[in-house]
This record gives C-alpha cells, sequence and structure tokens, in this order.
C-alpha cells in the first residue's frame, strides 16, 4: 500500500505540473487552477493517509520504498528511494497542506495574470521537487529536489520577466543558492568517499561508528552547513532573499516563507547526528544564526516595503532555527519551521491581497488605515503578526519559539575539552531578537491598518482566496498548542512524535524563562503603540537617513560589501581572462610553431626543388651531351668509329 | 727472300692506314674522302697479302682481289653519290654541309 501512495504522493504534483505545462494556452484560467490545486490537493491527502499509517504502525524505521537503483559503482551506490519517517512527515504535511491552501489562493490570485499555466506548472514542480527533498533517503537523490526546488525559485523569482529588476533578482537569488550548492555537493562527495554510500541511514550509522575521522566529519557538516545556509538565506548570503520578493506574492509565500528556504534546515536536522559529532560546527551554525535573527529583526524594522519586511522577517526566523539546529534541538527548529510555515504563509498571503486591493502598493506609508475598509484582511494579517511575535499562550508561534529559547538556555558548546561556552549569550540575543520581532511586525500592522487613511482600497477579496486565509490564520494560532513548555500544562505531543525515544526534558527550567519569553513579546508590542500606533504617534517613520539607517534601510549594505569582495576581484579576474595572457601565450606559440614549419617546409620544398633541379639539368645535359655527337658531320661519325675502335683495341690489348 | 718482314708490311699497313684515317677525318673535299678510304682499303689489303705471304696461304691474295673489287665499287657508288647531289643543285663538295638533320 505505501509503496504505491509513497511514489504517488510525488507523482500528484508533477503529473499536474504536465499537465499544466504542456497545455498552456489551450486550457482556461480557472481550469488550470483546478488541475494544479486538484495535484498539490490528493498529494496532501495521501500524505496524511501516510501520516495515519506510519503513526499507527511500529515505532521504529519509517516507511521505505526504494524505487529503482540509480547508480552502481565501485566504492558508491545511489538510489532513488523514498522514506517516510517521522521527520519527513511533518515537513511533508507542512509543505502539501500550506502547499495546498497556497496553490488555492493563488488560483484566486493569478486569475488574470497571462501567464498563468507558466506559474502553475512552476509551482505544482516545486511542490514536486521539495517532496523529492523531503522524502529522499538518499542525499544524493535529496540533492535532486535540493536542485529542482532552486531551479522552480529562479523560474518563478522572474516570473513577470519584462522587468530586467526581476530578472537580475532571479539571477542574484540562482547564484547565492549555487554557492551552496557547490559546497553542498562538495560535503555529499566527501561522506560518499568516505562512507560509500549516501543513503543517510548509512552515512549516519558510520559516523556514529566513528569510523570517519574527526576532521572529516567536522568538513563535511562544514560543507553541509554552507549549502544550507545559502538555501536559507543566512549570514552571510542572506541578500538574495529581499530581492526574491519580486516573484509574485504566492510564490513568495510558499517558496521564500513556508518551504524552500526551510530546506536548509530540514537538511540539518536529517542528518542532526552528524552534526552533534561536530561541536565546532554546530557552535559555528547557532552563532550565525542568532546574528542572523538580530540582523534580519534590524533591517526589517527599518524597511518601507511591505514584503520586504517579511522577507527580512523570514531571515530573521530562520535565524532561530539554524540557532535552534547549533544548539541541538532540532525538534525546537522543526517545530519553529512548521509554525513559522503557517503564519509567514498567512502574513505573505495577507500582505498579498493587501497589495492587491490597495492598487499594487507596496510602500507602509502610503498605505494606511485599511483597518475599515478590509477588516477580514486586518484580522489574519494580525493572527499572522501575532504568531510571529510569539505572543504569550494563544498564538502558535510563542510556544515554538519558547522551545527554542529553552533549549538555547540549556546548551553548553564543548569546543575543546576544558572549554566550554554556555548558550545564555545566544539566549541574550534571541530574546531581544523577540522583542525586536514584535516591535516590527507591530510597527507595520499600526501603520498600515491604523493612522490615517492612505490609498483607497478597491474590490473585494475573493473567496477563493479568503479561505485559504481562514485555515492558516486558525493554524497559526492554535498550531502550537501541541507542544508546551512544562512550567505551562506539560504538554509534549510534538517532540514525542518526533522522536519517541529521548523526549525533551525542561525539568530545571525556571518559570522566570519562560516569562521572560513571554514578556518580550508583549514589550515589542507596547513599545510598537506608543511609537506608531497611538492616534498622535511619536514618529511615522524612523529618522536618520545617514549611518546605518540608511544602507539598512535599502538592504544595500550587503551587497556593497559582496559588490568589494566578491564581485570585483571576480570583475579583475575576468578582465584579466579577457587579456587572455595564457590565450597571447598559446596565440604565439602557434605562431611560432606555424612560421618555424613553415620554415622547415620552405627549406625542405627548396632542397627538393634544388635537388629536382639538379638531376633534370643533369639530365637535360646528359641528354645534351649524346645529341652532340649526331651532329651530321661524317668526318666526326668517322672519327668516332675510329676513336671507339682504338679505345676497344686498347681496352683488348691493355687489359 | 722475302724483300719485307712481316712486321714490317704490318707497319706499313698501319702507316697507310693511319694516313688514309686522317684523309677521311681531315679532308672536307668528298673527293679527297674517297680516295682516303681506298687508301686505307689498300692497308687492309696490304695486311692480307702480308699474312698470306708469311703463311704461304692464296686466300691472302684472293681476299686482295676481293677488297680491289670492292673499292672500285666503293669508289664508283660514292662518285655517284657526289655526282647525283651535284645534279639536285648542290654544287659543292664538302662532306661538312650535308648535316641539315643534324641529329
Amino acid at each position: 500500500m505505501a509503496e504505491i501512495l509513497l511514489p504517488l504522493l510525488v507523482l500528484c504534483p508533477l503529473a499536474a505540473s504536465l499537465v499544466v505545462f504542456i497545455s498552456a494556452g489551450r486550457m482556461g484560467a480557472r481550469a488550470i487552477g483546478t488541475v494544479a490545486c486538484a495535484g498539490v490537493g490528493i498529494s496532501a491527502v495521501l500524505s496524511i493517509i501516510l501520516s495515519v499509517m506510519l503513526l499507527s504502525g511500529p515505532v521504529a524505521g519509517g516507511l521505505q520504498v526504494t524505487l529503482w537503483p540509480w547508480m552502481r559503482v565501485a566504492g558508491l551506490s545511489a538510489d532513488i528511494a523514498f522514506t517516510l519517517d517521522r521527520i519527513s512527515m511533518v515537513m511533508v504535511l507542512v509543505v502539501t497542506i500550506v502547499g495546498l491552501l497556497i496553490h488555492v489562493y493563488a488560483a484566486g490570485y493569478m486569475r488574470d495574470d497571462p501567464g498563468i499555466a507558466r506559474f502553475f506548472g512552476c509551482m505544482t514542480l516545486f511542490v514536486a521537487a521539495m517532496l523529492v527533498l523531503v522524502l529522499a533517503s538518499d542525499l544524493l537523490c535529496l540533492f535532486i529536489g535540493w536542485e529542482g526546488v532552486g531551479l522552480c525559485s529562479y523560474l518563478l523569482i522572474g516570473f513577470w520577466y519584462d522587468d530586467p529588476a526581476n530578472t537580475s533578482a532571479a539571477r542574484k537569488a540562482f547564484y547565492m543558492t549555487r554557492m551552496g550548492d557547490v559546497a553542498l555537493l562538495c560535503g555529499l562527495l566527501l561522506l560518499a568517499c568516505a562512507t560509500g554510500s549516501l543513503r543517510i541511514g548509512s552515512v549516519l550509522a558510520s559516523v556514529a561508528d566513528g569510523r570517519l575521522p574527526a576532521s572529516g566529519v567536522n568538513v563535511a557538516a562544514a560543507f553541509i552547513l554552507v549549502g544550507a545556509l545559502a538555501k536559507s538565506a543566512q549570514i552571510p548570503f542572506q541578500a538574495w532573499l529581499p530581492d526574491a520578493m519580486a516573484g509574485p506574492t504566492p510564490t513568495s509565500a510558499l517558496i521564500h516563507a513556508a518551504t524552500m528556504v526551510t530546506a536548509g534546515v530540514y537538511l540539518i536536522a536529517r542528518v542532526h547526528d552528524l552534526f552533534a559529532m561536530a561541536a565546532p560546527v554546530m557552535a559555528l551554525t547557532a552563532v550565525l544564526g542568532a546574528l542572523t535573527l538580530l540582523m534580519g529583526a534590524c533591517t526589517a524594522l527599518v524597511q518601507s516595503d511591505l514584503k520586504r519586511i517579511l522577507a527580512w522577517s523570514t531571515i530573521s526566523q530562520l535565524g532561530y532555527m539554524f540557532l535552534a539546529l547549533g544548539c541541538g534541538v532540532w525538534q525546537a527548529a522543526l517545530f519553529h519551521l512548521m509554525t513559522h510555515a503557517f503564519f509567514k504563509a498567512l502574513l505573505f498571503l495577507t500582505a498579498g491581497a493587501v497589495i492587491m486591493r490597495a492598487g499594487h502598493e507596496q510602500d507602509i506609508f502610503r498605505l494606511g488605515g485599511l483597518r475599515r475598509a478590509m477588516p477580514g484582511l486586518t484580522a489574519a494579517f494580525v493572527a499572522g503578526a501575532s504568531a510571529l511575535a510569539g505572543l504569550p499562550l494563544v498564538t502558535a508561534g510563542f510556544y515554538s519559539k519558547e522551545m527554542i529559547l529553552s533549549g538555547v538556555w540549556h546548551v553548553h558548546f564543548g569546543l575543546a575539552r576544558e572549554w566550554t561556552l554556555s548558550g545564555h549569550p545566544l539566549w541574550g540575543i534571541a530574546l531581544l531578537g523577540a522583542f525586536l520581532t514584535a516591535l516590527y511586525i507591530f510597527r507595520c500592522v499600526f501603520i498600515v491598518f491604523c493612522g490615517k487613511a492612505g490609498t483607497r482600497a478597491a474590490g473585494r477579496t475573493s473567496r477563493l482566496m479568503g479561505i485559504p486565509l481562514v485555515c492558516l490564520s486558525v493554524l497559526s494560532l492554535f498550531g502550537g498548542v501541541i507542544e508546551m513548555p512544562d512550567t505551562l500544562p506539560s504538554l509534549h505531543l510534538f517532540s514525542a512524535l518526533l522522536d519517541p525515544g529521548t523526549p525533551l526534558s525542561h525539568a530545571d527550567e525556571p518559570v522566570w524563562l519562560v516569562l521572560a519569553g513571554a514578556l518580550a513579546p508583549l514589550a515589542g508590542l507596547g513599545v510598537a503603540w506608543v511609537l506608531w500606533g497611538r492616534p498622535s504617534p511619536v514618529m511615522r517613520e524612523i529618522p536618520g537617513q545617514a549611518g546605518v539607517i540608511r544602507p539598512a534601510r535599502t538592504g544595500r549594505g550587503m551587497d556593497v560589501l559582496y559588490d568589494r569582495v566578491f564581485v570585483q576581484p571576480f570583475r579583475l579576474l575576468a578582465w584579466l581572462t579577457r587579456l587572455d595572457i595564457p590565450g597571447h601565450a598559446i596565440t604565439g606559440t602557434g605562431r611560432l610553431t606555424r612560421a618555424a614549419s613553415a620554415g622547415i617546409l620552405g627549406v625542405r620544398a627548396g632542397l627538393l626543388d634544388m635537388l629536382a633541379m639538379r638531376a633534370t639539368g643533369t639530365a637535360r645535359w646528359a641528354g645534351h651531351l649524346p645529341g652532340l655527337f649526331q651532329n651530321g658531320r661524317v668526318r666526326w661519325y668517322a672519327a668516332w668509329i675510329a676513336g671507339g675502335l682504338c679505345a676497344g683495341l686498347a681496352m683488348a690489348v691493355l687489359s | 727472300m722475302l724483300a719485307f718482314s712481316f712486321n714490317d708490311t704490318l707497319l706499313v699497313a698501319t702507316v697507310l692506314f693511319s694516313i688514309g684515317l686522317a684523309g677521311v677525318l681531315v679532308r672536307r673535299n668528298m673527293v679527297f674522302m674517297l680516295m682516303s678510304l681506298d687508301i686505307m682499303l689498300n692497308a687492309a689489303a696490304l695486311v692480307f697479302v702480308g699474312a698470306g705471304a708469311r703463311w704461304h696461304d692464296a686466300t691472302g691474295q684472293v681476299m686482295f682481289v676481293l677488297i680491289l673489287a670492292l673499292a672500285a665499287v666503293e669508289t664508283a657508288v660514292g662518285l655517284a653519290i657526289i655526282v647525283c647531289l651535284h645534279a639536285r643543285g648542290r654544287p659543292t663538295l664538302d662532306a661538312d654541309t650535308g648535316n641539315l638533320l643534324r641529329g
């Protein structure tokens, strides 16, 4: 049963994608939307059925399906094989269900776009690729999905390719994730060389057995980390994600918030046993995650573009997940991944609807007072914003963030034998991040939905777009109660689901820890209210164009740095290459050789010519000489006869 | 009672032959060349005669008679050719002018 259903899970979106692509121009917008939603919807139903099958079965292992062996060479074997275990189950549910909701929304949102077939083809292809990534039980097979989602991301960012800015954003995203992909591939090759197989189970087993040297484990983990950082837009690769907002909003919601950018988190959670053996890489992951969450939150605070605010907040939330991964609480990372998928998809979809109805205005300062014009969207956005901020008890984001915070508090990095690093500073950063998160998202809420009216809203949100918003609102408000801190009713459904053997223990957790995590978002909300929310707000805009604010606002600071560090040397290199010194050398050598060979050829030809001339000359002369005898003079003939006779006689006599 | 020994005969014949040969080679007048040829024939005939006398054999004298006839015929034919050339409008006896084919 599972052997059929598991491949079908991937095949349904793939088939839908093929149908939509091939039918381009021959099917109506409604039919295309229906096919795409049906493909992803069947997938969602199948994933629920499979989850039930998995959970009702024995605890250990998972559903394994080997479709076909991909390659068998000496020292390496790779299969196209799918595994549904508890980690991938969570991911599959998130991808298919959130994907389905976003597809339904997109069927309404993209209704009037002429490129709707291309759009839905890419979207369903993306879902298929993402499912391959998630389900793959072989790291090489995972890499197929990894590249597939990158391709779909590129195609969808540059969806409106008429504008050069969009295509350049697509290229930027592609290049930057490509750098990470190369690193990931290096890591995979290292692991393949060391263990002879890329099957996740056997790789982790050989790492656990200590068959790999510690340095090898560290290097492989570092390579995989770089790949994950690039995919998840963490420092130093974060610059591509804000630009990726050039794509249609459902794309931003599905690919650049809910699923693709979390692939890095998923990958590290998948190989968490490998990372557990590489303490320095873990510490690096945690530090980079903390830095990213702080940087993302600070940047989001000064943005004025609605979608860019959400993009930076995605980067910041992904930073939380990396922090959790670095601290070894990968369950918390996956939990946050799930709740983040809910509320960030909700925020993006709501923002898309708001922007659409406000006449494609994305600047939050030109929007304003939309509360009265669109109360439903306001409610949905506030629900998403509270979940993002993690307002205590009533939102999903609170529980997941709380889980991360408590995990970070307890962690100790054993970098060297005598030298351990406590996680408390990182906890402080994460708490500050929580405060900033509430501050920037409620700044956005207050400016867009409260205050004096800005642009006039037009039209209505169609039901097709409304239903997913309601579902996602419910999920982002109540999706978090399956896992609670110990100080509240002790409920650990999610971590028990993921890892039934070793439940996370929060036994020694002080109460004030939870309290601090609860108060930080509330403080952020309060400050945001004081600054932007009151009828006479303290400021509409953070003043000051100079210094840190300006590069942070445009988000171009990193771009300048990239320009200096990577692009300029590369340009120089390209310029040097264009000078083509080796080329000239080669050409020169070639010319020299040609000249030499021409010379040799000339000499040879001359010599031969000369010889031939000489020979013919000699021959002619030799031919001419007997001719001299034949001068027609009888006396000469007689003389020759006499001479010949004398010579003959002389020879006969003398010899 | 040989007035000459055979060696002397051969010597005289050689001298005659050389004179004749020199005449053929040096003289351009065809009549003189014919005459020189006759001298050379006579030298050969003298060798026959001398050899016949040396070995007491009459065949040498027979050969002399044959050579004499040959020389007469040769002179006759040669003179006839000269006369014919003269008749064809080539009023010269110079042998070197007959090299128009030139080999």
